[in-house]
């Protein structure tokens, strides 16, 4: 059977982490002509409470549409951690928002860690792109779709005017992620 | 050329699918989780020379859905079970006045309000039987985002060629997830047209039984004038008590689903040839049980598949067949027994019969219908 690889984005409500979804899904499924699934958490919890999004990407079809063993898992705020940084597979990945997860979730999986709101702030002049910097960080941590199809995505998503802000959170992400995981 | 291809949701997908299907009127009213199906027509209808409404309740927006369709407009509402429940009385005259139309139901928990941000399948029984009295039902269940593409042209098609009621109903996570689609070029798929009057507008008579199982229904506005009820009726529409009128009506409109059940009935089946455990799923659950049966089947276990597209009229014969075939049917749906109840009517008792459901607005998982499967085996 062909191999799934299942990422998960978690943070506050609002922080646009559906929107990273939904890039790395076309990323994977538009672009690179992979299978790709994105779903979210739906309902009260998403509004400024903990919101998910979870993207399952194969070279096969995909049947179960949900999570069940996380390759991947990113978490921007405390309670996203404590909710969501669940079912991590052995050896997994976890990203946490330095400056806003105290408390470490523990388990078999390697934690790294990025301030990544900060990033989007301070280096790239606007705290509303930390989902696509969050993007960028966890395309170059897992090397699940390309750099070039991620880039590609996120341009098309975004309105020309914003194309050139977006561009540089993504590959500010993506250096910063390819940098922890090597 | 490369096929158009796009990630969508399953709510747009269902859109796209009605205006590819011919659709040129909507009416409804918002309600979680189908919103999107609403949202994504109030754009693309008036691009296609269609209309878009939204009325003041479900009901209305049923009433509305009746008097587009007998104009000669497709047209299709899209709602959830507190507002399926809501259109009963409605869909009732759409069945004795033979109009067709689509209703879609994005499905959440219930009775009443019930989680409206939670997927259930626990209004597959309502499809069938929400409206009183005899009366023929088509329904479909697709799994996919494109499959929501393609039976909602199908159901379009069915109500049509049929001249009833269709409803398509998946659950808020097909409805809500986003998978690649590609879209069909025009001409692709088939796309029918209801059949028009084949005498003038003196001689029309809107239940004529002679014209057919089906007699051509003419549009409002096209010259033909006749009398539309919710009474029994005689051929020309007009109300009647008299006993052979009715009998014959009744009989008539529960026939012309019955006696093309093998053009109506659609579905899909994965490893059941030597399955000695076939699981019985749809929607959103035939994703947890495929999945489940590539597991099992790693095991070695011998476990099939058995996907209905279409639940109303029931896969009596092909459930059957596989009743006599294999050792249990496991029915796996996000309700406490429905169509389990058919499983084990149709079954006749050949295997056995067990239901493995989930009402606490998660997804059946795949592991969860495994473990179901080994208990029978």
């Amino acid at each position: 059977m062909s191999q799934r690889y299942e990422i998960r984005f978690s943070g506050a409500g609002g922080q646009g982490l559906i929107t990273a979804g939904i890039i790395l899904a076309e990323a994977a499924s538009i672009i690179e002509g992979k299978s790709a699934v994105q779903s979210q958490s739906y309902g009260p919890e998403a509004r400024g409470g903990a919101s998910k999004s979870e993207v399952i990407i194969s070279d096969g079809p995909i049947d179960y549409p949900k999570a069940t063993i996380v390759d991947a898992c990113l978490a921007m705020t405390q309670e996203a951690a404590n909710k969501y940084a669940t079912g991590i597979k052995d050896g997994g990945l976890l990203l946490l928002d330095d400056d806003f997860v105290k408390d470490t979730p523990t388990g078999n999986f390697k934690v790294y860690r990025l301030p990544i709101m900060r990033m989007a702030k301070e280096d790239v002049g606007r705290e509303i792109v930390a989902n696509v910097v969050a993007l960028g960080a966890v395309v170059g941590m897992t090397g699940v779709v390309s750099r070039e199809a991620a880039e590609e995505a996120v341009l098309r998503k975004v309105p020309e005017a914003f194309k050139d802000l977006n561009k540089k959170a993504f590959n500010l992400g993506f250096e910063k992620g390819k940098g922890l995981a090597n | 050329m490369a096929k158009k291809v796009a990630l969508l949701q399953g709510n747009q997908a269902c859109a796209a699918g009605a205006i590819y299907a011919g659709a040129k009127f909507f009416a409804g009213y918002p309600i979680t989780p189908s919103t999107e199906v609403a949202e994504e027509l109030s754009n693309e209808l008036p691009k296609v020379g269609g209309s878009f409404i939204q009325m003041e309740d479900e009901i209305a927006a049923m009433a509305a859905v009746i008097g587009g369709s007998l104009t000669g407009a497709k047209s299709i509402t899209a709602t959830s079970g507190p507002g399926v429940s809501l259109k009963q009385e409605l869909i009732g005259y759409a069945c004795i006045a033979e109009v067709p139309c689509v209703i879609i139901n994005v499905m959440r928990g219930g009775p009443s309000t019930g989680m409206p941000t939670g997927p259930g399948q626990s209004d597959v029984m309502q499809a069938m039987w929400g409206t009183h009295g005899d009366h023929a039902a088509i329904a479909l269940v697709p799994s996919t985002v494109q499959e929501i593409f393609t039976e909602t042209v199908r159901a379009f098609n069915l109500a049509e060629k049929y001249r009833m009621p269709v409803q398509v109903l998946f659950d808020e996570i097909v409805g809500h997830m986003r998978e690649r689609i590609e879209f069909p070029e025009p001409g692709e798929l088939e796309v029918i047209d209801r059949a028009a009057p084949t005498v003038g507008p003196a001689e029309y008579k809107p239940y004529d039984a002679t014209k057919g199982q089906v007699p051509p229904l003419a549009a409002f506005g096209s010259g033909y004038k006749f009398h539309v009820t919710g009474l029994n009726k005689a051929a020309d529409g007009f109300p009647t008590t008299k006993a052979e009128y009715v009998d014959a009506e009744e009989r008539r409109q529960i026939n012309k689903v019955k006696d093309n059940a093998d053009d109506i009935v659609k579905f899909e089946e994965y490893l059941t040839e030597d399955a000695e455990v076939v699981i019985w799923a749809y929607g959103s659950t035939a994703r947890s049980a495929r999945y489940a049966v590539n597991e099992l089947r790693k095991e070695g276990v011998k476990v099939g598949l058995f996907r209905p597209l279409t639940i109303w009229p029931f896969p009596e014969k092909r459930t059957f067949e596989l009743a006599k075939q294999c050792k249990a049917i496991v029915v796996a749906e996000m309700n406490l027994g429905q169509m389990v109840l058919e499983v084990e009517r149709v079954a006749k008792g050949n295997c056995v019969v067990v239901h493995e459901g989930r009402v606490d607005g998660e997804p059946i998982n795949p592991g969860q219908i495994a473990a179901k499967v080994k208990e029978v085996l």
